[in-house]
């Protein structure tokens, strides 16, 4: 399953153009992001860093389509998504979009298998083209004869895995990780984030929020943010360990 | 393919249901037991007014029957040890009613002495009719054997009786009927045939039939018989005349039934002194039977209404703290792409499939509770096929009315927040 890389790679597959997001907190408002301007390339890794309250969190939900932005544009997959409604918000996430969380977010009630097709199921797949690649999948990110087990006779690492498999599902182009190793041991995050690298590898867009500068050395380049704004942005030489 | 993804959904549902078996169980009993008392009562109230209905219908619904009453004037007057009364309808009112009124199609008189009937060494005390013909136009019976009475029978006096199926029974065991020679009385008559009859009261109307009926041509009983007869009450012998115990008039359509009977109450009224007649119109008490049945469905329709809304209530509670419970699931279906219309879907499902189970696992209550009812205490019930399903139907109704709230609210649940819920 490698997926197609489109030819104008150069060009970015996310675009934001003075992006602000205000939230009113009581009387006073909070500018969670004070015009953000940047372009993510087609098959780049970035990192995201800032310390708490730097507006990074606000930022990925922008990008991962769940927030709405106050003022700016963005622009995603060549498409402007700034004042689309929550049905197309839904539909350009399943299209396009893959989310790897800090805390798994597996359903608990679901096994391995079902957690994997959940993205298919709204995509509208049969069952029997679902399991299929719930097993491919499963493969791919290294699982294997755990289909049928309970996200919680899982381990941590094991789970995660289960996540990526299933943000793989819709073959989507761009990968949103929050912070994918926070819940992990050292080891186990390795791990993870060499899944991630091959996935890049692959041609995926990979945008990860980390504030452990080890982690985020994995990735090609370093978005910092402080206060809501672009801080500064880092290349990791050739963007692998 | 969309078949069976609307399967999946369902078994999806279930599944989820499934994972608290016990608490969907106790959310569910408030529909089993409101749709259960909806179909038990329904059952229990068709039965009831069936029976009534049916035996009014028996009487038929074009009939009118006019009985002779002995006046309540009259009884507390009846002092002395030995008393001649006379009352009641006479052959005239009869010729009249026939003349009168162009709306009667027939009417038949009925006289009626109660006398011992005497086959060989069989004994029966019968209830010796007589009438005309035209009786077995009005109450309309099924012969069982040989034939009924004929107007050959009136013109020539022969003296011919029809049999009641169970007097038939009682007094001839196994002999063959037809032919044989009844003795009533001093005289004997001829068996010529056996007719069904009715037994019991419809509410508390007689039916003009019993089980004990014994039918002579009427001429012959009046020539027979008399109109004098004794009666014997509680310590004092009194004699009575009367002509006629009853006239059955059947009107042409069922239109002109209230209005006929209007006039023949004012036809008696004139002639009769006393009120020693009562005029019975079946049509009325049917409309009666029918007001009540309505009377008797709207209560117990909001009593079934009650209870299956404390059972809806009792499915929201339940799926509002199941909402909750599951917000970050609600999260991460929508952070993958579930639109809100989906989400709705889903929650309405679960609780459409909770109270739809709980909806048929109370039919099934409901119908076994009138059959228990019908077991042990003989009251008739029926299960009508729409007091079965408009319950399962409400049942299934109430799970999308008050799984509705549950689930737009668990899909306005903002992901964001959603996937940060503990």
């Amino acid at each position: 399953m490698i997926d197609k890389a489109k030819p104008d790679s150069s060009e970015g597959i996310i675009r934001l153009e003075d992006v602000h997001k205000i939230y009113q907190m009581g009387s006073n408002q909070v500018n969670a992001l004070a015009g953000v301007s940047i372009s993510f390339e087609r098959g780049s890794f970035w990192a995201i860093m800032g310390p708490s309250g730097s507006g990074k969190s606000t930022m990925m939900n922008i990008l991962g389509c769940l927030d709405h932005l106050t003022r700016g544009r963005y622009t995603l997959e060549g498409e402007d998504v700034s004042d689309l409604d929550d049905d197309a918000l839904s539909e350009f996430r399943l299209r396009h979009l893959g989310f790897i969380f800090q805390s798994f977010n597996l359903i608990p009630q679901l096994t391995v298998q079902k957690n994997i097709e959940l993205p298919l199921y709204y995509l509208g797949w049969d069952a029997a083209d679902s399991a299929k690649r719930a097993t491919e999948l499963a493969l791919r990110v290294g699982l294997d004869g755990r289909l049928d087990h309970h996200p919680t006779e899982l381990s941590g690492g094991q789970m995660q895995r289960v996540a990526i498999a299933r943000a793989l599902a819709n073959d989507p182009q761009i990968l949103l990780a929050d912070e994918p190793t926070g819940n992990l041991d050292t080891a186990t995050g390795e791990q993870i984030l060499n899944l991630l690298n091959e996935l890049h590898d692959q041609g995926k867009t990979i945008i990860m929020v980390t504030h452990e500068a080890y982690i985020a050395a994995y990735a090609q380049k370093q978005l910092h943010m402080l206060d809501g704004k672009i801080d500064r942005i880092e290349e990791n030489g050739n963007g692998t360990k | 393919m969309a078949q069976s993804r609307f399967m999946r959904d369902i078994l999806t549902g279930i599944e989820n249901l499934l994972l608290h078996k016990l608490r969907s169980f106790l959310t569910m009993l408030g529909v089993v037991f409101g749709v259960a008392s909806v179909v038990a009562m329904l059952a229990v109230g068709e039965g009831a007014s069936k029976e009534a209905l049916e035996q009014i219908r028996k009487l038929g619904s074009n009939n009118i029957i006019i009985s002779s009453i002995k006046s309540i004037d009259e009884e507390s007057s009846a002092t002395t040890v030995s008393y001649m009364s006379i009352y009641g309808l006479t052959y005239d009112d009869h010729a009249r009613m026939a003349e009168t009124f162009s709306t009667i199609k027939r009417t038949a008189p009925v006289k009626i002495i109660r006398k011992e009937a005497r086959l060989s060494t069989r004994m029966l005390e019968l209830r010796l009719v007589g009438t005309t013909p035209e009786w077995f136009e009005l109450v309309k019976r099924p012969v069982i054997a040989g034939r009924i009475l004929m107007d050959e029978d009136l013109e020539e006096e022969s003296p011919v009786v029809v049999l009641t199926e169970f007097g038939a029974r009682k007094i001839l065991a196994t002999e063959h009927a037809i032919g044989q020679s009844l003795k009533m009385g001093g005289d004997y008559f001829e068996i010529v045939g056996i007719v069904k009859s009715e037994s019991g009261e419809a509410g508390n109307i007689q039916v003009p039939d019993q089980q004990v009926d014994a039918y002579i041509p009427i001429d012959l009983a009046k020539s027979y018989f008399g109109d004098t007869m004794y009666r014997r009450t509680a310590g004092s012998r009194e004699l009575e005349m009367v002509e006629l115990h009853q006239i059955i008039v059947q009107v042409d359509s069922i239109d002109n039934v209230e209005s006929t009977a209007a006039g023949i109450e004012q036809m008696i009224r004139r002639f009769h002194k006393k009120k020693d007649y009562i005029i019975s119109v079946p049509l009325a008490l049917l409309r009666q039977a029918e007001a009540t049945k309505r009377t008797f469905n709207i209560v117990l329709g909001s009593i079934a209404c009650i209870s299956l809304l404390v059972g809806g209530i009792g499915i929201m509670n339940i799926m509002l703290a199941s909402v909750t419970e599951r917000t970050r699931e609600i999260g991460i279906r929508r952070a993958i792409g579930a639109k809100k219309k989906q989400i709705i879907t889903q929650f309405l499902i679960e609780t459409v499939v909770l109270s739809t189970i709980g909806g048929i696992i109370g039919v099934g209550i409901g119908v076994i509770i009138p059959w228990l009812i019908t077991y042990f205490s003989k009251m008739p019930t029926v299960n009508t096929a729409l007091g079965i399903l408009m319950p399962l139907f409400v049942s299934a109704a109430i799970g999308i009315i008050f799984g509705l709230y549950p689930a737009v609210r668990a899909a306005n649940v903002d992901p964001i927040v959603a996937l940060r819920h503990e």
